[in-house]
């Protein structure tokens, strides 16, 4: 059970933390465009291939976890069981590629 | 407002209350009903198959309507007899037990149902119009071969039951996520109550490989589609790999919340806490996790190669490691303990040798290099009967004993209850004690016909026997439940002594469950308070104004849309008219998502003097 719900008595603390949470989300929305931005245009300057699928995997793999860690809310306390079931979730999907690759079609 | 407090009310009125409900009590018992329901069509079609194998070469019934038979039996007793009982005893019970008015989302969990029931209805329909027939596995490419819509039927029956449970599920994790009494923290949940969450996340993880291989399904036998098709390079082993990607966890989902509920059964009756209560939760997330990477044990002979099979091999019998501390854990809190033998308590004996052979057989299954010589007989047969029947079965009927007085508020028949138990275990270890040997002998499984003079004569007589013993035993147990209904002893709120908390309130218990919220002091908190309190739960909150859900008639109709929907899909095929049935059931349901989300329903309140008015 949480225990403050009454968003009447919000504290001057509580406002701190309000902008302090909102600068991050500012700050990881736009790392977020940023890093869409060096995907397209490593794309649209034709850099060598060998190059740009390992950077556009890396970059997803970032954006993925901002996703999951701040506009989630995954950092916050009490998603422990949320963070548990996503990463139970990321591990059978991984099995069933895994599965798919290294058996059937391999 | 408890059932004996309301006054008489007419068929109508009662129809209407439970088509709209969406209390978890009356869901969870309609759950049990319905899947009680198709228990009994399921053992039906066992009861056909077996007389089918009751002599050599018989002709009871035709080849194809027996390989109808095995298909519908495996699937209805699977999806739509086992689980959904599981289910509705989840639904009624896991809330009381974790202090709960109500589950998280009263809505999704009335629409779980209605999807759970049509969904079983739509497929067992099929039997008018030729039922599914690729066996309960439904095996690529014959499934896609399978002339007539009897595998439609299974593809979109399975679709819209598998969302019930998927949504089901959800609910169940949330719930307890989420609305756990004061001083309830997890430690201190009582078993079944864990079993039910880990067995939603079991639910939550694997029903989405089963969606997805159903529809892969359907667009091959609807649409064109070569998913499976290896002359248009598909690969038919997908649907092998998808299916039991979702089929072995399933059997947890089956087996865990039977272990919960013998978890529940033996410390009340042995009057000791259960032993090693961490070891049994750890056990249960262990067996969850490992759940998830053996499923290839099925497919050891389709040519995964050495390196693949003895990794699932291993794999597999290391889950005998957190199943052995369960029965050692069981067997040391019976220990000592001072032991009362009721029905409940007989079915729970029976079940722990009974599930053992089961395991054992299942070791040796799981050797991937004895498995080519097992593969496909009547020892796995054998095997997944007594595993599923001597552990899932048994539970349920135990779960009926112990739970039924929560329910109803009435006791069943002890010596009704008794006759059932022991026609029904002897029936069970004959019909399928031998069936281990049949299949040593090289009687493969699914087979309409056996020949004479081949050694399998005697033991197939002796299976049948035991099937009509079994038959006996649900028929007694039918019996019971309506004697008890006309004239059974009731109900006091405790009738076992028992230990957790949904011994604490009224039988049955009020619709809003808890007039206050109990405050838990510790692991089985009812008997905390008889042990070191006043005897009775203390309040953790003053008697005060109670926010209860409006029931509602949209998630019926919303399912009866994807129904019609799931007709149109599987005839169209054969008419494009029948198009029209996709557009108008999906419309229909479309449209009360449409109502769900446009109109507000903040529910209604029970007043602090109505609730003062009802003394308890």
């Amino acid at each position: 059970m949480t225990e403050n719900t009454n968003t009447n008595k919000i504290n001057s603390f509580q406002k701190e933390q309000n902008k302090v949470e909102m600068r991050k989300q500012i700050i990881t929305f736009a790392l977020m465009i940023f890093f869409t931005m060096i995907a397209f245009f490593a794309v649209m300057l034709g850099v060598s291939s060998t190059f740009v699928i390992p950077l556009i995997l890396i970059l997803a793999i970032v954006q993925v976890g901002f996703q999951f860690y701040y506009f989630m809310h995954m950092k916050d306390k009490g998603h422990e069981i949320v963070s548990g079931m996503i990463f139970g979730g990321i591990l059978v999907a991984f099995l069933v590629i895994i599965t798919f690759v290294a058996i059937t079609w391999w | 407002m408890s059932i004996a407090t309301t006054q008489k009310r007419g068929f109508g009125a009662v129809l209407w209350d439970y088509l709209t409900t969406v209390d978890h009590k009356k869901i969870g018992i309609l759950y049990i009903i319905g899947g009680g329901f198709f228990f009994l069509l399921g053992g039906l079609e066992a009861l056909l198959i077996r007389i089918q194998l009751i002599k050599p070469e018989n002709d009871f019934i035709s080849a194809g309507l027996y390989n109808e038979m095995i298909t519908m039996h495996g699937t209805t007793m699977i999806f739509l007899a086992a689980m959904p009982i599981l289910v509705g005893l989840m639904n009624y019970v896991m809330p009381l037990q974790i202090g709960a008015r109500d589950v998280a989302f009263p809505f999704l969990n009335s629409l779980g149902f209605w999807l759970f029931f049509l969904g079983g209805i739509l497929l067992n329909l099929s039997w008018f119009t030729g039922a599914p027939d690729a066996g309960w596995t439904n095996y690529a490419p014959l499934s896609v071969q399978s002339p007539g819509h009897g595998v439609d039927f299974y593809v979109m029956g399975l679709q819209l039951s598998g969302a019930g449970t998927l949504m089901g599920g959800i609910n169940f994790i949330v719930t307890i996520v989420t609305m756990r009494a004061p001083g309830m923290t997890y430690m201190r949940m009582p078993l079944f109550s864990w079993t039910t969450l880990v067995t939603s996340i079991l639910i939550l993880f694997a029903f989405p490989a089963l969606t997805v291989n159903l529809f892969l399904m359907m667009f091959d036998r609807m649409f064109g589609t070569a998913f499976f098709d290896i002359g248009l390079g598909g690969n038919s082993i997908i649907w092998q790999h998808l299916f039991w990607i979702f089929g072995h966890p399933e059997v947890y989902i089956l087996i865990l919340p039977a272990f919960g509920i013998f978890s529940e059964i033996i410390p009340t009756f042995a009057k000791k806490r259960l032993f090693g209560y961490t070891a049994m939760v750890f056990a249960t997330f262990l067996i969850a996790f490992l759940g998830f990477m053996v499923w290839a044990h099925h497919m050891f002979t389709v040519g995964l190669g050495p390196v693949a099979n003895s990794i699932f091999a291993v794999a597999t019998m290391a889950i005998a490691v957190p199943t052995g501390i369960k029965i050692f854990n069981w067997l040391l809190t019976l220990w000592g303990g001072s032991i009362t033998i009721n029905s409940a308590m007989l079915w729970t004996l029976a079940f722990i040798p009974s599930f053992t052979i089961g395991g054992m057989t299942g070791v040796m299954l799981g050797s991937s290099v004895a498995d080519y010589q097992y593969h496909d007989t009547y020892f796995v047969v054998a095997h997944f009967h007594y595993v599923i029947v001597g552990g899932v079965v048994f539970a349920i009927l135990a779960a009926m004993h112990y739970w039924w007085p929560k329910m109803f508020g009435r006791i069943l028949h002890e010596g009704m209850g008794k006759l059932a138990f022991w026609t029904f275990f002897i029936g069970f270890h004959l019909t399928f004690f031998i069936q281990h040997f049949l299949g040593l002998m090289g009687m493969p499984r699914r087979y309409w016909v056996f020949l004479e003079n081949q050694g399998l004569d005697t033991g197939n007589l002796i299976s049948t026997i035991g099937a009509f013993f079994m038959t006996f035993g649900v028929i007694v147990f039918l019996i019971n439940i309506i004697y008890t209904a006309v004239k059974g002893e009731k109900a006091p709120a405790d009738p076992w002594d028992a230990r957790t908390l949904e011994w604490a309130i009224p039988s049955p218990p009020a619709h809003y469950n808890f007039k206050q919220l109990p405050l838990v002091r510790g692991l089985d908190p009812l008997w905390i308070e008889k042990t070191e309190g006043k005897g009775k739960m203390t309040p953790a909150e003053p008697v005060d104004e109670i926010h209860m859900p409006n029931g509602t008639i949209l998630p019926f109709i919303m399912t009866l849309g994807f129904t019609i929907a799931s007709y149109g899909f599987i005839y169209q095929v054969d008419h494009k008219g029948w198009l029209i049935a996709v557009y108008a059931g999906m419309a229909i349901a479309l449209g009360c998502m449409l109502i769900r989300s446009l109109k507000d329903d903040h529910g209604y309140h029970i007043t602090k003097e109505e609730l003062e008015r009802e003394a308890d």
